[in-house]
């Protein structure tokens, strides 16, 4: 008898991606299928650890059938599927993401998004030129339904002064492109605090706290996991960010390694980035049980202790 | 969840129960205060402080009554069954509810859900251990889960949260009176055999002194040096005038830690030690026996060494030569003299990102569960005791004189003493407090923000109020991570068996300071 | 949850607002005063959890007392509903009649949409501007503002405006047709305008179905409706049984009338037919698509026909609970429905054991509060719900998990009230009216340059030409520009098309779409560019935000209008066209809902087929 022949065949899903056909577990998305052949498919607002909420629209490919495109990310596959992920339907809906994105948004420190952006073309300069800065507060005033009609001389974009109300977290709303992936970590998908969700709506939409008190009015608890999987750098370590201030921040001086927090007991998996022998962030991997890539204060920033050691009082 | 504020103390642990609470699991927190954990709880049972027994033996009552034992089970692996039923006899719901204040339709209904769940667990942590009955606490729980049969299968048991990150490893490793690595009796002639040959040496067959006894040994003149690493008795421990006194009168103490703690300031030596989590490498075990690798990340400050290379130094210094062993040489020699860890190499420990214990050999995969065995055809090994338990109200009385009961315990953003904890700028951290309920600011006159004088039989503290709404009239909390030493006032009644404080459970009053009422209003 | 409030306080106003809504706190932990049991124990957290479907309600019943939604009145709405005030505020800042900021007591929204717009309206906003002010600047005493405002669903009498006033009464009208003076009035606080009952142009006619009890039928009373034959369809579906009630709508092949025209039969039939329980039905009234205004005509004047429609879809598809979710400005349509539903509950039609038959169903009323992307069923349900109305992603199908995650049957309100029809006179026989794939009759909301604007019903296959002549022509300069087809969302069809049969498929062929049934005449004197102007707006306006084509690409469209009507092009004017229709692409293409979708169908139809943007700065 056959390996093949052993294998019950009901348990996969068989479809057809770029013309070549292959078979998915049950429950697999179209994402999860073209990673498992090669395929590179962006995505912004997906992250392996959060629910899609595909709403970031850049993994989308061509459905045989479908009147539009459908989101890789949250499509499961189903039988007899013919998907295409480089069609030129797919390639401009891609192109025109990043576009909208990149033409809103600093998006400086979104490495990722910037190899997309290569590789799809993508000229957010064909928008012109920016609009002046909002004044600080100004887009969380915005209200519903009720906008500024633009001249359309310069484009709007997002930009805003950074927020800087703690002496951990920084909030850079500039850079931020609406992933909800936060307002997720924040929420049902981990720390289930809910200091921060959507506010508003359409262009004006953001991430805000209630009436947009500062941090420390809110329920946050400096758990750091909307910064864990911001892909954009829009929420940093505060200490992070002083480091790139000061220029001193260079991730290729540094190394990363693996332990284990030294707090309670739960046995929490830490990333330890290290710069020129000084601990400077700490992450958690994705896939570790324990932790799914999410911490709490004393993890994420419970470290600090280590570096200000007083080596003269030993 | 009971005696557990999970929800700021094992934070990521609590991720994995809001998971099952979102997809349909029921919550029930038994707490005196509604803390965090209980505002996420279905049902929340605010008993009274100390009352432990009496609900845990008044949900068993209800039980027994209602026909929901698990009859099979305790046939099969229990003991004791017969005696423990008579215990809990006279535990009706409603004498439960005079003595714990829970309603007893409530108790009922905990009762029910517990004993006809599929799969249910009990989780706790110090809000059981941490009173002069804490092991009659936790034998009550485990009554609990004997009587329903929730315990050697998946998604039941007993799980007592671990309050620090390698409080199970040192156990593990032998780090307790009686025990020697993979807890192996000292009494036990063959295991003692297999590590004299193995150590070279003898080892002694009687079990040592718990840190309660090595106290009262101090009193007694009997132990005169002292060897502390990575501890912080001076601040920790329940009563701390009495733990100061015991401790300056001993000839010598060596403090082998990462800070000149409280503790270490009293020391004639102090060994600067390297922060095991990231400067060293080795293993931790995390409270679901998950053996996992810390690795070496940065260099430790100045003179500051790692905890091996201090020992094996200080065994030269005394006449014995360890060699310069490396962290994975000796848990090699772990493995081989303790069976629970023998399958757990290095290369697997990092592979797997840990295994959890027992692991016989290195094709084992780790237990996710224990006790399986209680439900194998026949039980394999002794079965499993109840043991009947009875309501102790605590130690230190409350009276006209004394009318609140102060627990004290952690908040999120800080840690134990705060020696670690206080090495970043926390936005919650607001420092030492004493909690009380609105009613009590009402009756004693105390205004949030302004200071109070706070006084046990034992001493007294003056710190800032805080009026906080999830707490009951009658109750008052206190952490212990600030210079404001709160162990001044706990009381060192010990439980007999664990060595524990009843730091849940001592008696105070509370004073504004008029003269901060006085600057207020002028 | 462990939910955490800021320090604010609610007012003593506020509090009784939310109150009266949900009865005073049972607990201290719910806001009330502290009693010594609340010391041992709580409310179920899990109930406490499932009340957040109150969370819109609540804030409507602040609003309407106050005017706005203050920190502290929210906070005591989270403590009340066990919602985080983070989440809360996101729901509360996605609606546009709601306000976090505050407000005076009256405000006066005065409708500058397509529609109004060629009837008036830009000359009344210029009018009150000079009189009383800019928009949202707080007039006189500061007790009232006037807003703009998307269409208020009153187009057949516009220009149209409407005024709410909070207070202890509260108070919600429309004011159509609005002269400024009117305008100045309702802003001083004075009453409006007595709003006429409805005229029908067709009243009399033998050929309506739809619209047959409008106007000889009293609205307000279950007697009449009983009267006038009222409720038969209903004991014939008990007849029939589920099944048979939807063999017969599956027979008479009706088609969604909501615009995405689906099979109303097949739907039915995919929750009956779904195991997991309950079943939920939703009555689609957040009628808010630029220039339509047939399912308010419905709802005001014949209230218990939806009714009765409701209970008959929700018997066929097994559905225990109803809800109606009525757009926020509809307050007559509110009004009527919230006294039908009272009846029809006292009179034994809702309720349990409906007719003696074993049907438990009853209706629950929900107001939107301004959102248009709530027309789109899974953003409704979000909603209802008391999240953001931002519509899911599809599949699961609303058929598979709609609202509360539970099977649902969702159809738009002229949807239902054609089913009353079918049940009574069967399937085959409605299916002989109109054409073999559009069948039965079809409303049709006329306004603009229409000599008699005003609802209409025809059977599918009519001509557009013969609709409009029907309706007496073109009216304004009578030389007929284009006609706007589906509202903002919809196409425009050219006075050479005007021969189209009036079907699903024909409007397909000259690539326009029947909509929501919006027939918006364009004589030629009206500035094309300017109502495409304001339909981007619109679209800018009102996406929700979540999706970033559909965010960013309705504000780069506006824009890029913008440069065009100013004859200011990026680049030459084909690459600004090109920019243009690329965006309009990867919106259709890449957007998660009909919105991002459609946001660019009226502008690229224009584009094509009346040669808008042509011209460059000269």
């Amino acid at each position: 008898m056959s390996v093949a022949a052993a294998r019950p065949a009901a348990e996969g899903v068989t479809l057809e991606i770029d013309g070549t056909e292959l078979t998915v577990p049950r429950g697999a998305t179209i994402l999860d299928a073209c990673r498992s052949m090669g395929v590179d498919t962006p995505t912004l607002c997906y992250l392996e650890n959060l629910t899609p909420v595909n709403v970031c629209r850049v993994c989308v490919v061509e459905l045989e059938g479908s009147r539009v495109l459908v989101p890789a990310c949250s499509r499961a596959c189903e039988p007899g599927m013919k998907i295409r992920t480089d069609s030129e339907r797919v390639r401009l809906s891609r192109r025109l993401v990043l576009e909208f994105l990149a033409s809103s948004v600093d998006v400086s420190l979104a490495s990722e998004m910037q190899r997309s952006m290569i590789r799809y073309q993508a000229q957010p300069e064909r928008f012109g030129s920016a609009a002046a800065p909002h004044a600080a507060g100004e887009r969380d005033r915005a209200t519903p339904g009720h906008h500024h009609a633009p001249n359309g001389e310069r484009h709007q974009t997002v930009e805003q002064p950074v927020k800087v109300d703690n002496e951990l977290y920084v909030r850079d709303y500039s850079k931020c492109i609406l992933c909800y992936k936060c307002v997720e970590a924040c929420g049902s998908d981990a720390q289930n605090t809910f200091a921060i969700a959507v506010a508003g709506r359409g262009f004006d939409a953001r991430i805000s706290t209630e009436y947009a008190v500062p941090l420390p009015d809110s329920a946050c608890v400096y758990c750091g996991n909307c910064i864990g999987v911001c892909p954009t750098g829009a929420l940093m370590f505060k200490s992070e960010r002083d480091m790139r201030d000061e220029g001193t921040w260079d991730e290729s001086r540094q190394t990363k390694a693996d332990t284990i927090c030294g707090y309670c007991g739960v046995g929490c998996t830490l990333t330890v980035h290290a710069q020129d022998g000084e601990i400077v962030k700490v992450s958690s991997p994705m896939d570790h049980s324990v932790t799914r890539g999410h911490l709490c204060v004393k993890g994420r920033f419970g470290w600090q202790f280590v570096g200000r050691r007083d080596r003269e009082e030993v | 969840m009971w005696g557990s504020n999970a929800r700021e103390t094992h934070p990521i642990f609590f991720h994995h129960v809001l998971k099952g609470v979102r997809a349909g699991a029921r919550l029930y927190v038994v707490d005196p205060r509604r803390t965090g954990t209980a505002q996420w709880a279905d049902r929340w049972l605010g008993l009274n402080v100390g009352t432990d027994v009496a609900l845990a033996n008044a949900m068993a009552h209800e039980i027994l009554k209602s026909g929901l034992e698990n009859r099979e089970f305790i046939d099969r692996a229990t003991s004791g069954f017969e005696e423990y039923r008579a215990c809990v006899e006279q535990y009706t719901p409603e004498r439960a509810q005079e003595l714990t204040g829970v309603p007893a339709a409530l108790i009922r209904e905990a009762a029910h859900s517990y004993a006809t769940s599929e799969r249910a667990m009990i989780c706790w942590t110090l809000g059981i251990t941490e009173h002069h009955n804490g092991v009659d606490n936790v034998l009550s729980l485990i009554n609990l889960a004997l009587l329903t049969g929730h315990v050697g299968r998946y998604g039941c048991g007993l799980n007592p949260l671990r309050g620090q990150n390698n409080v199970q490893g040192g156990g593990d490793m032998g780090a307790i009176p009686d025990r020697l690595p993979g807890f192996q009796h000292v009494a036990d002639d063959a295991a003692r055999a297999k590590f004299e040959s193995a150590w070279g040496t003898r080892v002694p067959n009687i079990p040592g002194w718990r840190l309660n006894e090595m106290f009262d040994a101090m009193g007694r003149g009997e132990l005169r040096t002292l060897y502390v690493v990575g501890e912080n008795p001076v601040a920790s421990e329940a009563d701390r005038s009495h733990a100061e006194h015991a401790l300056s009168a001993l000839d010598h103490i060596v403090v082998q830690d990462l800070f000149l703690t409280d503790t270490a300031k009293m020391a004639h030596v102090v060994l600067p030690a390297a922060a095991g989590w990231c400067e060293t490498e080795g293993t931790v075990t995390s409270s679901e026996r998950r053996v996992q690798r810390v690795r070496k990340i940065v260099d430790p400050p100045g003179e500051a060494r790692d905890d091996i290379e201090i020992i094996c130094d200080v065994a030269r210094r005394l006449g014995h030569d360890f060699g310069r062993p490396t962290a994975e040489h000796l848990w090699d020699e772990l493995r081989a003299l303790s069976p629970m860890h023998a399958g757990m190499s290095y290369r697997r420990l990092e592979e797997l990102g840990g295994l959890q214990w027992p692991c016989y050999d290195e094709s084992h995969p780790g237990e996710p569960f224990l006790h399986a065995r209680l439900w194998e055809t026949p039980v394999r090994g002794p079965r499993a005791p109840f043991h009947p338990v009875e309501d102790d109200a605590p130690v230190d009385l409350v009276n006209d004189e004394y009318p609140l009961t102060l627990s004290t315990g952690r908040r999120l953003d800080s840690f134990n003493t705060g020696v670690q904890s206080g090495g970043y700028t926390s936005p919650l951290r607001r420092g030492e407090t004493i909690d009380v309920s609105p009613e009590d600011a009402v009756r004693y006159g105390l205004r949030d923000g302004e200071d109070a004088r706070v006084e046990s039989r034992r001493g007294a503290v003056v710190v800032p109020i805080r009026i906080d709404p999830t707490l009951r009239a009658g109750n008052a909390f206190m952490t212990f991570h600030f210079d404001a030493p709160s162990n001044v006032l706990t009381i060192e009644a010990n439980d007999p068996k664990s060595g524990t404080a009843e730091f849940k459970a001592s008696a105070v009053r509370i004073q504004p300071l008029t003269h901060s009422l006085a600057a207020a209003g002028g | 949850m462990d939910l955490h409030y800021t320090a604010a306080a609610p007012t003593a106003q506020e509090r009784a607002a939310v109150d009266q809504l949900l009865g005073p706190p049972t607990s201290g932990w719910e806001g009330g005063a502290r009693r010594p049991i609340d010391g041992h124990t709580a409310p179920d957290a899990r109930e406490a959890r499932g009340r957040r479907h109150l969370l819109l309600p609540a804030l409507h019943a602040v609003s309407a007392r106050v005017g706005w939604v203050s920190e502290g009145a929210l906070n005591y709405i989270c403590r009340r509903l066990t919602v985080p005030p983070a989440d809360a505020y996101g729901v509360l800042s996605f609606y546009a009649l709601l306000s976090a900021t505050p407000r005076p007591p009256t405000i006066v929204h005065v409708c500058d949409d397509i529609a109004c717009m060629v009837s008036g309206a830009q000359a009344l906003c210029a009018d009150l501007e000079r009189t009383v002010g800019p928009a949202g600047s707080p007039v006189g005493d500061g007790s009232a503002l006037w807003l703009r405002s998307p269409c208020l669903g009153l187009c057949e009498r516009a220009p149209a405006a409407l005024q709410t006033v909070a207070g202890e009464q509260p108070r919600s009208e429309p004011i159509a047709p609005a002269s400024s003076a009117d305008l100045r009035a309702a802003l001083a606080g004075v009453a409006t305008p007595a709003y006429t009952p409805y005229q029908l142009p067709q009243h009399g006619s033998s050929d309506l179905r739809l619209l047959r009890r409008i106007g000889r039928v009293d609205p307000t009373s279950i007697d009449a409706y009983l009267t006038a034959g009222g409720y038969a369809a209903l004991r014939r579906a008990f007849e029939l049984g589920p099944a048979g009630v939807i063999a017969e709508v599956s027979q008479s092949k009706l088609l969604g009338r909501g615009g995405a025209a689906f099979a109303t039969g097949r739907k039915w039939e995919a929750v009956a037919n779904q195991p997991e329980q309950p079943h939920h039905l939703v009555c689609n009234a957040d009628e808010s698509e630029p220039g339509t205004f047939k399912d308010r005509v419905l709802m005001e004047e014949d209230p218990f026909a939806l009714l009765e429609a409701m209970t008959i879809a929700a018997f066929a598809g097994g559905c225990e609970y109803g809800y109606l979710y009525v757009r926020g400005e509809y307050p007559r349509a509110t009004r009527r429905l919230s006294g039908a539903i009272e009846q029809a509950r006292a009179r034994g039609f809702l309720g349990q054991n409906i007719l003696q038959s074993g049907l438990r169903f009853d209706v629950e009323l929900r107001s939107g509060a301004g959102a248009y992307i709530c027309g789109e069923e899974t953003a409704l349900f979000n909603s209802i719900e008391g999240f953001r109305g931002e519509p899911r992603n599809k599949p699961p199908f609303p058929v598979q998990k709609g609202l509360f995650g539970k099977p649902t049957v969702v159809n738009n309100v002229e949807t239902l009230l054609n089913v009353l029809d079918i049940i009574v006179s069967g399937g085959a026989n409605f299916a002989a009216i109109g054409t073999p794939a559009s069948t039965g009759t079809k409303l049709f909301c006329l306004s603009g340059h229409v000599v008699i604007p005003g609802l209409y019903e025809v059977p599918f296959g009519v001509t557009l030409r013969q609709l409009i002549e029907s309706a007496g022509g073109v009216a304004g300069s009578k030389r007929l520009q284009a006609v706007l087809m589906g509202g903002a969302a919809g196409a425009f069809v050219t006075a050479d098309e005007l021969d189209t049969p009036l079907t699903f498929e024909d409007m397909r062929a000259v690539k326009a779409t029947l909509g929501s049934g919006v027939v918006l005449l364009l004589d030629d004197t009206v500035n094309l560019e300017a109502l495409l102007l304001r339909i981007a707006a619109f679209f800018r306006d009102e996406s929700c935000g979540q999706c970033v084509p559909c965010r960013v690409g309705t504000a780069r469209q506006e824009e890029s209008l913008r440069r065009l009507a100013a004859g200011r092009p990026l680049g030459s004017l084909p690459q600004e066209r090109a920019l243009l229709t690329e965006m309009g692409q990867a919106m259709r293409d890449a957007s998660i809902c009909g919105l991002g979708q459609t946001a660019s169908a009226a502008i690229e139809s224009a584009m094509t087929k009346l040669n808008a943007f042509t011209r460059t700065a000269t």
